[in-house]
């Protein structure tokens, strides 16, 4: 195939995914909840900020809920202060009156919430205080999901903004999100907390009598083993939480039907890698389990090139036919010049030669000056590299020693060839996703070279991930063909 | 050599994967290492290929040079179990409290025990000894929570040895500490040479040496191969175009002219290197604050092909070359 057919072919060739249209998700007033889950620095608060910002830019009132941003980014929202309230983000395009209010979850701070607005002031500082209370707070496994839900549902209900965006904690597992607050809450109401709160109330059941034996015995074996104060303080504040709480069950099982219900759009966010992609599909399959709606997966952090014709066999071989004449060069004593053969030639058979492309050999005299022409006296060389520029003295070992284009050429090239072969591992990635769940819309996200920690950076996520295309090209060798 | 390597990092930049070659890597010579999982995923199993590891020790790899990796995935019930068993001989009881779930409440609730339990373990195989007299292991390496919550687990002990003033948890707590705030121990970091992994890092020293623990080395793991320097990237900006089109044209890539082949390659590749050149900088900028840090610092490439059994022994290769061993 020559390089030009290629770059002119058309981008849509087989579509292996459908596209995910995020637009017409964010535009739609039913949409009042969305939430970004996947594994762990995948981009889920990134894409959560984004679309809030695109959301709010196109005339919503949106509220975003970010877990752990990173600094820059909380800084540049101005949610850097752990208040645990929603902040009005300044600096978006509100000319189509939308607003952006966003947040920095603080579990610890949400949970006291939690504690300080159900139980009188006196009771709730002893729970504040109990050791047990303060462990469980700061970082239970399952506390920060729980509490992620637990907001959310605050939010909810306080009914002011018509979208909210949601992240969800760092974990690795998407799965964690839905799964932990259940745990928790079923573990706060679970049998032996009502034994350890209780055991006087079931002591007159049949039955359980054996069970009253097994209780004093395991408060005997903990209270020798932790001493008994420990003991007494967990069952202090398990009562506490018992009669204040009134059932986390039932408080993590309705923030879990708000999930199911209509206006909740899940987005999985994944990069192009085997095991986010792996966790990916876990969830894709548990939510069409629970019937909760997947709008789509994003796939974030993907490498594009606009050179994809040339692929990274052709660009190595490139660079070694520079580096090879480079030698030949050298060793007949005269600066580069050569010959330009328009096409590759007899040495790849599979490059049928270019028809007749104008651009010959050009002419030796224009050339010869230019290849060993870079400017000397750009500011900022090495200002005692004698002769620099000069090829011949580019290849001695002087050690700063200023490349020749060709040198420098050859680095691009192989730059090039990093980048092709990454590209097509995202590619295959990608595909043995698609192949495998053919149903789910995916919006590709380009791998910006830098962080994205300010609005205008988020301004860039969010039209990517709007913009209807593959930043990959479509799967075309081997394996792919995923279109089911 | 600290005999107990603590591997932790923020999610995902490698912990496990690093504590492992490190085991691979202490092993070599003859020696004996274990590696030791606390965070019940059957991460190491998944690494060496093996199917899940039950709450024992066991060889799972041989070193080059003859030593021996073992693995341990800590089951913080069953270890309870094996607490009470030793400090009450429990016997059936152990069983009974196991079906009322005290054992899942008193690991679950309070997680300080739970972690109490997990160093514990790791450090009692720290300072086994065979009837020779002679340590068991060589080294421990413990693949470990991560940063954000890694103080507090190694610390835990002196918490519970606060609340738990007087019986066999307390002394074992105390002498817990002992190991792990002796120059017995090490911690690493693992991290990657982005913002947020490197921040953590700075964050996680810090909280390290307030708590007193002591701080063994930092890893920068997945790190991409350096195809061009500062100089050529400077060199690359000043350089005419047409001088790379002819270049790419002698390569054998097409005409030179406008429109020519190779023509038509300068401009995306030259968009290439720009990218390069930012992500060049940033990570610039990232080794320079891991420099301040005051630590050794290891480098691990990325392999490109993913990991794997053969990757893994590469990266031991490489840490031991680099003298973490
Ligand atoms: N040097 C490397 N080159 C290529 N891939 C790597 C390298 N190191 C780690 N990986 C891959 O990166 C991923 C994360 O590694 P690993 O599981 O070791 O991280 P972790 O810090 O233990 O994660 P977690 O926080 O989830 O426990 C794995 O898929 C692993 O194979
Ligand atoms: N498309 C992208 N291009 C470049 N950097 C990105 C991109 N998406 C995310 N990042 C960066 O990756 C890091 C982790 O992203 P983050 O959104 O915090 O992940 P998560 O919330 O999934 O853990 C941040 O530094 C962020 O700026
Ligand atoms: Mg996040
Ligand atoms: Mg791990």
């Amino acid at each position: 195939m020559s390089p030009d057919a290629a770059h002119d072919a058309p981008r849509h060739r087989l579509a292996p995914a459908r596209v995910l249209e995020l637009d017409p998700l964010l535009d739609d007033p039913t949409t009042r909840i969305v939430v970004c889950c996947g594994s762990g620095g995948v981009g889920k608060t990134t894409t959560a900020a984004a679309l809030g910002l695109r959301a709010a830019e196109r005339g919503r009132k949106v509220v975003v809920l970010t877990i752990d941003p990173a600094r820059r980014l909380a800084q540049s929202m101005g949610i850097d202060s752990l208040d645990n309230v929603p902040r009005r983000v300044k600096g978006i395009d509100d000319t189509a009156g939308g607003e952006l209010h966003a947040m920095m979850l603080d579990m610890k701070r949400t949970f006291d919430e939690i504690v300080e607005a159900h139980a009188d002031p006196e009771r709730a500082a002893a729970i504040l205080s109990n050791p047990f209370y303060q462990s469980l707070s700061a970082g239970f496994a399952g506390t920060q999901e729980y509490m992620a839900m637990e907001k959310l549902g605050q939010l909810r209900a306080r009914d002011e903004w018509d979208l909210i965006v949601v992240d969800t904690p760092p974990s690795r597992s998407a799965l964690d999100f839905l799964d932990a607050p259940k745990r928790l809450g079923s573990f706060l109401d679970g049998r032996l907390i009502r034994l350890l709160t209780a055991p006087a109330k079931l002591g007159g059941r049949a039955g359980m009598k054996f069970l009253n034996v097994g209780m004093s015995m395991m408060t005997g074996t903990l209270g020798k083993l932790l001493g008994g104060q420990l003991l007494k303080d967990v069952q202090t504040f398990v009562a506490a939480m018992d009669t204040t709480f009134g059932g986390f069950r039932t408080r993590a099982d309705a923030t879990y039907k708000l999930l199911q219900a209509p206006g909740t759009a899940f987005l999985v966010v994944a990069a192009p890698e085997r095991d986010a992609l792996r966790e990916a599909a876990y969830f894709v399959e548990r939510l069409a389990a629970e019937r909760m709606p997947l709008a789509g997966l994003v796939l974030n952090r993907v490498h594009g090139s606009g050179a994809a014709q040339l692929s990274a066999e052709r660009a190595l071989a490139a660079a070694e036919n520079l580096d090879e004449s480079r030698i030949v060069d050298q060793h007949a004593g005269k600066a580069g010049l050569r010959n330009s053969p328009d096409t590759y030639g007899s040495s790849e058979p599979a490059e049928p030669s270019a028809p007749a492309s104008p651009s010959g050999p050009g002419s030796p005299a224009e050339e010869a000056p230019t290849d060993g022409a870079v400017p000397g006296d750009e500011a900022g060389h090495e200002a005692d590299t004698d002769g620099a520029g000069r090829e011949a003295d580019a290849g001695r070992a002087g050690v700063p020693a200023e490349r020749s284009v060709d040198e420098l050429t050859a680095g691009l090239l192989r730059l090039h060839a990093e980048r092709m072969q990454l590209l097509s591992r995202e590619r295959r990635t990608r595909d043995r996703f698609t192949a495998l769940h053919p149903e789910v819309a995916v919006a590709e996200v380009a791998a910006l070279p830098g962080d994205v920690h300010d609005l205008t950076g988020l301004r860039d996520i969010g039209d990517r991930l709007a913009a209807h295309r593959h930043e990959l090209p479509e799967g075309g060798d081997g394996q792919s063909g995923a279109e089911a | 050599m600290s005999r107990l390597q603590v591997v932790s990092g923020k999610g995902g930049t490698g912990k496990t994967t690093v504590a492992a070659a490190l085991a691979l890597a202490l092993a070599t010579e003859g020696k004996r290492t274990l590696l030791v999982e606390v965070e019940d995923r059957q991460g190491i199993a998944q690494l060496f290929e093996t199917e899940a590891l039950p709450y024992e020790e066991r060889k799972i790899a041989v070193a080059p040079g003859g030593g021996e990796v073992f693995a341990l995935a800590i089951d913080p019930e069953l270890a309870l179990l094996d607490y009470l068993q030793m400090f009450y001989k429990l016997g059936g009881a152990g069983r009974a409290l196991k079906k009322l779930g005290a054992i899942d409440f008193a690991t679950t609730i309070a997680p300080g025990l739970r972690d109490v339990l997990l160093t514990g373990k790791a450090c009692e195989a720290v300072r086994r000894k065979d009837k020779a007299g002679r340590f068991v292991y060589d080294y421990v390496v413990m693949d470990a929570p991560p940063t954000g919550r890694v103080t507090r687990f190694l610390n835990v002990n002196d918490e519970v040895a606060g609340l738990a003033k007087i019986g066999p948890i307390h002394n074992q707590a105390q002498a817990v500490m002992r190991v792990l705030k002796s120059p017995e121990t090490a911690v690493h970091l693992v991290t990657l040479l982005e913002e947020m992994p490197v921040q953590e890092t700075a964050d996680g020293i810090a909280e390290l040496r307030a708590a007193r623990l002591p701080v063994g080395r930092v890893v920068v793991n997945m790190v991409r191969p350096q195809v061009l320097d500062a100089a050529e990237l400077e060199q690359i900006r000043g350089t005419p175009r047409t001088a790379f089109a002819r270049s790419l044209s002698a390569a054998g890539l097409g005409g030179a002219r406008r429109g020519g082949h190779a023509e038509r390659l300068v401009d995306p590749l030259l968009r290439q290197a720009e990218e390069y050149a930012e992500r060049y900088e940033l990570e610039h900028e990232q080794r320079s604050v891991l420099g301040e840090l005051g630590l050794p610092l290891h480098e691990l490439p990325l392999l490109a092909e993913g990991m794997d059994l053969a990757g893994l022994y590469e990266l031991a290769t490489e840490l031991r070359k680099q003298g973490m061993s």
